[in-house]
């Protein structure tokens, strides 16, 4: 028997993901920030990707400035309150508490973080305005947490934003990619509802730029482009089987859950490849949509897993089963896939049997766009090369997010792409005096 | 464990224990104060008696600190608004189920008459001793009484005596703290005769004012006035002026019933040692509840157990001859921090406490470790970084002289060796380590938030 049963309704799926992450009540922020203890320089601000002022912010909800503390938060981080929720927070700031080196519970920041921002983002009260218009105008592709971050720093800088995305939603693997027990498609759209209401950058969906010309016109009318790309569809195993249906890459898998949610029927067993945290959403997902079993295989050893233990932790939790040391040989079914077969280190070899697939190994890059643009520099792995303005080796294209460290999380995009944008102000200064 | 045997006898008012309810909301009526003995209260001070009162809604306010609720509570609420005979009545009552235990009557009015009168009622009642209320610092000494007449030496002399005259039972003086020398009044009170002395009754306070309205806590329809400050908050202003009595030659001879912030056994204990032999507790019941006093007597008991005491007279004001004036301290003791790197967590309050608030002693490692490490050529000994470290035992301050060396301020006075000019090279910090001003910014925190400020 599942774990889960399958979500017949809207309720019944959020039933299934509830937040990992509950808001806390204000009662809760109180105690909790009670128990900060002001490091000096704070190593918490430093495993920040975006140095925001925790201890600060901390402060202020303690003392009752919860607007102040949001302040503090957007002032370093544009996607404040996805991070919040979305950040590997283990990882990083709460991670680098140092409550731990005493085996005490460390803050609950990401929480603590979310608290002050769902209050401004209740109260729909601006914190930033646009600075004045400076004339420039900048074009940005993709609207994912690179791009909305550039767009909002520009914004402040006075510059007139124009962002183009192939889909129809902003805030890129935060709606689209991200596992709905962290956060939900209508939480990481209020937050772009809310950037977007105070700073009036411009976006076009279901605007791909994807032939020459599109390219052509966006680089005559805009003075700098900002490449907010991320990566593309999951890449392609090189097995035989791979085109069955019943074969899905993960990153689709799970934009299509996010969509759908109860709507999207998931077979009786699901077979997961991959050791990421990509493949530990997939299954754990799977698993809480009502699949009776879910296996997660993975090539090498448990320990050299990419996840976060947390990650895998929290598929166990769902009653995923984990496979280690066996690598895909070929997926199997004559209309449809029905097993995969993998291959022990020993040379051995074994049968899942199955009706879904999902592939968790990996995005391509964005490499059919940037043909049409040669003389920008990618490196051996396919990343855009930049230097520390996040500049390309094309003077007027910036470049910042996963088509640039490779895939990271919302939080590095976001700062990647605020520093982008004061690089694209210096480029813009330099270019006018 | 060995025998403790909490009695006590507090200038002739019995109690099994030094733990007694003070003058206050919860002795406002016999109920309470039944539960309280119920409870393992000793004694109590029933809520002040008196022509009775009009009191507002409203009545107190609180400071919170961090996350603790009520670390100090300020109060506007005046002596008891009850008939003075249904009070009677119910002394009478507790007396009658609690014959053993101390029901002592606080009283606060105006006249000769009245005070004499007053009295013979509660004796009447059955009252085992008397307090008077020379303390309470709000709304009754606006109408001459309560502070009014503890900050009147004079005055409270000449009360005392008339109650003297007209007293049999024994009569305790309870003091205000809002005065500059809590001495001056204590004397006043011991010349007229009075059997003992508590202290102390609330501080004059506000504590705090509404941000949206502009008012004082507690909010009376958008006014306030001043309270009467208590709570942990006022302890240590209480042990010090219990101090200024306990060990004055002409009033230590006097029982003290000690008053101010009690909550814990710690406490009691700090307050006996200071020369106390009752305790008064009001703010931790209002907070806690009656049952706080099982930690009390518990914690009580199995200290004078663990230090071999058997009554609390064993140790009563075993800490007033260790309290000095300044200027007989020894100038030759030197102490500098130490810290254990194995329980250091990194928080570096340390160091910023040390460089920004006392003397550049604690560096942090060129090596980016965030275990500061201790100067000790700069450390002055002064325990800061030991009361900020949030980690027990880490840093202690460990003692650097042999102890062969004794000299004070008073001494050096003597023998001419102190500095008298402002460029004397006799001066303690001559010659001690102070960094260059302009150092202060080379080592600037880095701003890494908001990276538009640069």
């Amino acid at each position: 028997m599942a774990e889960f049963k399958r979500p017949e309704s809207e309720s019944d799926f959020h039933e299934n993901f509830p937040a990992k992450k509950p808001l806390m009540n204000k009662s809760e922020a109180f105690y909790e920030s009670s128990r900060c203890l002001y490091c000096y320089d704070a190593p918490c601000m430093d495993a920040c990707p975006t140095h925001i002022d925790i201890p600060l912010f901390i402060k202020q909800i303690h003392t009752g400035n919860v607007e102040g503390a949001a302040r503090t938060i957007y002032e370093a981080n544009w996607f404040g309150n996805a991070c919040g929720k979305v950040c590997p927070t283990q990882e990083l700031c709460e991670g680098a508490c140092v409550y731990n080196h005493q085996d005490i519970k460390p803050i609950d920041i990401g929480r603590l973080q979310n608290y002050a921002t769902e209050a401004v983002m209740q109260s729909n009260k601006p914190l930033f305005s646009p600075g004045p218009d400076n004339g420039h105008k900048i074009a940005i592709i993709g609207a994912g947490p690179a791009g909305i971050a550039t767009a909002c720093e520009l914004r402040v800088l006075g510059y007139d934003v124009h962002i183009f995305e192939a889909k129809d939603k902003p805030s890129g693997l935060t709606v689209y990619g991200t596992a709905p027990y962290k956060i939900t498609n209508e939480e990481a759209l209020r937050e772009m509802d809310y950037l977007q209401n105070q700073l009036g950058f411009k976006i076009h969906f279901r605007s791909p730029i994807n032939t020459p010309e599109k390219l052509k016109e966006i680089t005559d009318n805009y003075e700098a482009v900002f490449l907010g790309l991320g990566l593309g569809a999951t890449a392609w195993l090189g097995i035989p089987g791979e085109d069955l249906p019943g074969v899905v890459g993960a990153v689709e898998f799970v934009e299509e859950l996010r969509m759908t949610k109860h709507a999207l029927r998931i077979p009786d067993r699901v077979v997961v490849i991959g050791g990421g945290n990509t493949a530990m959403d997939a299954a754990s997902e799977s698993a809480r949509m009502g699949a009776e079993q879910v296996y997660l295989v993975y090539r090498r050893s448990k320990q050299n897993m990419g996840a976060y233990d947390f990650e895998y932790a929290t598929a166990l939790a769902a009653g995923v089963k984990g496979v280690f040391e066996a690598s895909p040989l070929a997926i199997l079914g004559k209309e449809k896939a029905t097993a995969v077969q993998f291959k022990k280190t020993d040379g051995s070899t074994f049968d899942i049997e199955c009706d879904l697939v999902i592939k968790a190994t990996g995005q391509a890059k964005q490499g059919k766009f940037m043909e049409m643009l040669p003389n920008i520099k990618l490196d051996a792995k396919g990343r855009i090369e930049v230097n520390e303005r996040y500049q390309t080796s094309a003077p007027n294209f910036f470049a910042g997010g996963d088509a640039v460290n490779g895939g990271a999380e919302v939080v590095n995009a976001a700062y990647e792409g605020k520093n982008a944008a004061l690089g694209i102000h210096e480029f813009i200064q330099s270019k006018t005096v | 464990m060995n025998k403790t045997d909490l009695s006590i006898n507090f200038a002739g008012i019995k109690s099994p224990n030094p733990f007694w309810l003070a003058s206050a909301p919860p002795t406002n009526s016999g109920y309470q104060v039944m539960k309280a003995f119920d409870a393992g209260w000793g004694g109590a001070v029933w809520k002040t008696l008196g022509v009775p009162v009009v009191n507002v809604s409203s009545r107190y306010g609180s400071t919170n600190y961090r996350d603790t609720r009520m670390a100090g509570l300020n109060n506007i609420e005046l002596i008891t608004d009850r008939p003075l005979a249904d009070n009677l009545k119910e002394i009478e009552e507790v007396k009658k189920y609690f014959p053993d235990h101390a029901v002592i009557a606080s009283l606060m009015v105006e006249s000769k008459a009245e005070w004499q009168q007053i009295i013979k009622d509660v004796e009447n009642a059955g009252a085992d001793g008397i307090e008077l209320n020379f303390g309470c610092p709000h709304g009754m000494c606006e109408r001459g009484m309560g502070s009014a007449v503890g900050q009147e030496p004079e005055v409270l002399n000449t009360i005392v005596q008339w109650v003297m005259e007209a007293s049999n039972i024994p009569v305790i003086t309870k003091l205000t703290p809002n005065i500059s020398d809590i001495r001056e009044p204590a004397l006043a009170a011991v010349s007229a005769g009075t059997d003992a002395l508590s202290l102390i009754n609330t501080i004059k306070s506000i504590v705090g004012i509404d941000l949206d309205t502009y008012a004082p806590y507690p909010v009376v329809d958008g006014k306030g006035t001043n309270g009467g400050y208590c709570g942990p908050a006022v302890k240590p202003i209480a042990l010090h002026m219990l101090k200024e009595l306990a060990g004055h030659p002409d009033i230590q001879k006097t029982p003290i019933s000690g008053i101010g912030g009690i909550e814990t056994w710690r406490d009691v204990v700090e307050f006996i040692l200071l020369g106390a032999t009752s305790v008064q507790v009001c703010t931790a019941v209002m907070h806690y509840g009656f049952g706080i006093v099982r930690e009390m007597e518990a914690g009580l008991r199995q200290f004078m157990s663990d230090k071999g005491y058997e009554t609390i007279y064993d140790f009563a004001g075993k800490a007033v001859p260790n309290v000095l004036e300044w200027k007989n301290l020894n100038l030759h003791y030197k102490v500098v921090a130490s810290i254990n790197a194995d329980k250091c967590i990194g928080c570096d309050l340390c160091h910023i406490a040390c460089d920004d608030g006392a003397h550049q002693a604690i560096a942090l490692p060129e090596n980016g470790s965030r275990i500061p490490e201790i100067i000790e050529e700069n450390c002055v000994g002064c325990n800061l970084c030991s009361l900020v470290c949030p980690v027990e035992d880490c840093i202690t301050m460990e003692r650097r002289d042999d102890g062969s060396r004794f000299e004070s301020w008073e001494e050096r006075t003597l023998a001419g060796n102190t500095p008298s000019s402002f460029n004397d090279q006799r001066g303690g910090g001559v010659g001690h380590f102070v960094p260059p001003p302009a150092d202060a910014l080379k080592t600037k925190r880095r701003d890494r938030s908001g990276i538009r400020n640069k």
